[in-house]
């Protein structure tokens, strides 16, 4: 160790990450994510400004902009913030979301494929939705309640039955297939027992939707994402160790088995909280880390991961309602769009470069 | 030589590094009962054996990622269990078999998560991190690679990578598990050497294991064989390496002649003979 306090003069090592410090604090950022990311957020702003913008009742940009400001009359603040703004506000939010739980679990189980509707937590959620507004005939937060009790029942069981020493990625890759099969099966059985009139008000929890999104969601979506900054910022590290092999993660101090768990704990929270908030939306949380990951170089990391599902959501939506207007279109069929072209594409990548 | 119950013999009282009364099993499976051990402070040990006699599965226990079933590993004087997992991380790296490079990383930003273990939330980078990882590079000579990709490396440069990054955690305890595995001779050589100049220096006590005998031989200041999850033989190259010894513990004869270039003992294997049977 002498030998490296006599040297404590060397020149900064040669790093991609760059610092930021102040005092005695420091902080290890890397340019081209915070680059990118940027990028992200202002494209989403940008279509975010469209969408508020276009509709039965169009108006111009600077017009949003003036009565967001609150400059304008009342018939304008009633388009923008009663019906347009939860919609968006809902839409980036259950994005953050999804983007933050596809990178968590991408991570965890070290595979592309590891988000949450294939390891069938999103069908765990559509199926407790379902259950619960045929039973209690669509009653006010029957199915939000019943999304949340089958996502985490459906995790709790996925984990315990990937739970052999540990839990490693590809068995729960594997095990959330099988669940994901079950459940499917579980809702085709309980929308055929239905009455029609039920069936239609459960499809909703089928194919995720932002119609009718309205500040009740937003609280919702927006208290889930609030509560998990911190615990998110504070395990990314230990995130990007723990990739490198469980062996490897603990030699470097980090507790293996209590922040996999806590990184599920907070994956799965962020997951339920999307689906409750607007049903299963697809291929969200499995494109957005990786097409940020391609975009910034590097493994995948939660927040580019999160902004990049933001923008997804905003742009499916706006596709939703403008692309076929009058038809209701739910946003979760854009994304399947999207993301079902995307995930053909990653398939044959990686086919190519033989790692699949 | 020393073959009835070794580690008594050579343990000194208060090396940094010590298991007690080992037993180590995964699941159902034992592999090592009462397994006791002592690392001399400031040595280069090696520990050799056939292939499952637990030799991995010790160092997986003294490093605390397998916890052991009775006994207890003892670092500075303290049960490892006892220790908070940074704290281990500061006095005692490992570089396992097998790791997995993140995609699309450089090699100064993967030898900079050798620091770790020193970092706090809000404080990620300091000046004592450049110099750790700056030494690291030039230690194992891959300065002039910091800013290639990982993924772009060869197997050789690639290990040298991983060292830096062990060598970047600066713990006074560094072990290491078959570092030269799917390394040619060249390369093999160049990692044992490194490994060895870190031990000449006295910074660091370095505990290996390693699957070639004769290297092994060579470059330990201290030799662990061991068979079936115990302690055959420790001690110096030269004093226990016979072949009573390795026949004890490969079930292979052979005769041992002095390294020509070193004069550590250099194990030959018997020749085979035409019905099968060896020639002893």
């Amino acid at each position: 160790m002498s030998a490296v306090k006599t040297a404590r003069r060397a020149q900064a090592a040669p790093h991609t990450a760059a610092r930021l410090a102040w005092r005695g604090w420091s902080v290890l950022w890397s340019p081209r994510a915070v680059l990118a990311s940027a990028a992200v957020v202002l494209v989403a702003l940008g279509f975010a400004l469209v969408q508020l913008g276009v509709g039965d009742y169009p108006m111009s940009p600077g017009e949003v902009l003036a009565t967001l400001t609150g400059n304008r009359g009342e018939a304008q603040e009633f388009v923008i913030f009663d019906l347009r703004l939860p919609r968006l506000l809902t839409a980036g939010l259950v994005g953050l979301a999804l983007g933050a739980s596809g990178a968590i679990f991408q991570s965890v189980t070290r595979n592309p494929l590891g988000s949450p509707e294939i390891m069938g937590f999103t069908m765990g959620a559509s199926a407790g939705a379902v259950a619960m507004v045929l039973v209690f005939g669509g009653q006010e937060g029957s199915g939000m309640a019943g999304a949340l009790i089958g996502g985490f029942a459906t995790a709790a069981t996925v984990y315990g039955l990937a739970n052999r020493r540990g839990i490693q990625g590809f068995r729960l890759i594997l095990v959330g297939v099988a669940a994901t099969a079950l459940l499917d099966s579980l809702i085709s059985y309980l929308l055929l027992r239905a009455r029609l009139q039920d069936a239609e008000s459960a499809y909703t929890w089928l194919v995720g939707s932002l119609n009718g999104a309205d500040w009740q969601q937003v609280q919702i979506i927006g208290l889930t994402v609030i509560v998990m900054i911190v615990p998110v910022l504070a395990i990314g590290n230990q995130m990007r160790l723990l990739e490198m092999g469980d062996d490897l993660a603990q030699g470097l101090g980090v507790r293996v088995k209590p922040t996999r768990l806590r990184l599920l704990l907070i994956g799965t929270v962020l997951c339920a909280g999307a689906v409750a908030t607007a049903g299963p939306i697809a291929f969200v949380a499995l494109a957005a880390p990786q097409i940020m990951r391609r975009l910034t170089g590097g493994s995948v990391s939660i927040v580019p991961a999160a902004l990049m599902g933001a923008l997804i959501l905003i742009v499916s939506d706006l596709a939703a309602q403008r692309v076929w207007p009058d038809s209701q279109m739910p946003v979760g069929i854009p994304t399947l769009c999207i993301g079902g072209t995307y995930l053909a594409w990653l398939l044959y990548q990686q086919s190519r470069a033989s790692r699949l | 030589m020393k073959i009835e119950n070794p580690p008594a013999a050579d343990a000194l009282p208060g090396n940094r590094l010590r298991a007690h009364n080992l037993s180590l099993r995964y699941g159902e499976r034992v592999v090592a009962e009462n397994l006791s051990i002592d690392i001399p402070d400031g040595s280069l040990t090696m520990i050799v054996g056939p292939n499952a006699c637990g030799k991995s599965t010790l160092l997986r226990a003294l490093a605390r990622l397998l916890p052991p079933e009775r006994g207890s590993v003892v670092l500075d004087g303290e049960d490892i269990a006892k220790y908070p997992s940074k704290e281990v991380a500061r006095r005692l790296g490992l570089l396992p078999q097998t790791s997995i490079a993140p995609d699309g990383i450089t090699v100064a930003d993967l030898v900079a998560r050798g620091r770790f273990p020193h970092q706090k939330f809000l404080r990620q980078w300091s000046a004592d991190d450049d110099v750790a990882v700056t030494n690291a590079l030039e230690r194992t000579n891959t300065g002039d690679l910091a800013t290639r990709y990982v993924d772009e490396l060869s197997g050789g440069q690639r290990q040298r990578v991983w060292l830096a990054m062990a060598l970047a955690q600066e713990t006074p305890l560094l072990l290491l598990d078959e570092p030269t595995t799917y390394l040619d001779i060249t390369h093999q050589v160049e990692v044992l050497d490194l490994c060895a100049e870190l031990q000449e220096s006295g910074e660091r006590t370095i505990v290996v294991v390693l699957h070639e005998l004769n290297l092994a031989a060579r470059y330990a200041t201290h030799l662990i064989a061991m068979r079936d999850g115990s302690v055959v033989a420790g001690g110096s190259p030269k004093e226990i390496v016979t072949p009573e010894l390795i026949e004890k513990v490969y079930q292979l004869p052979c005769s041992i002649i002095d390294d020509p270039e070193t004069g550590t003992p250099l194990v030959i294997p018997a020749a085979r003979n035409r019905t099968g049977a060896r020639c002893t």
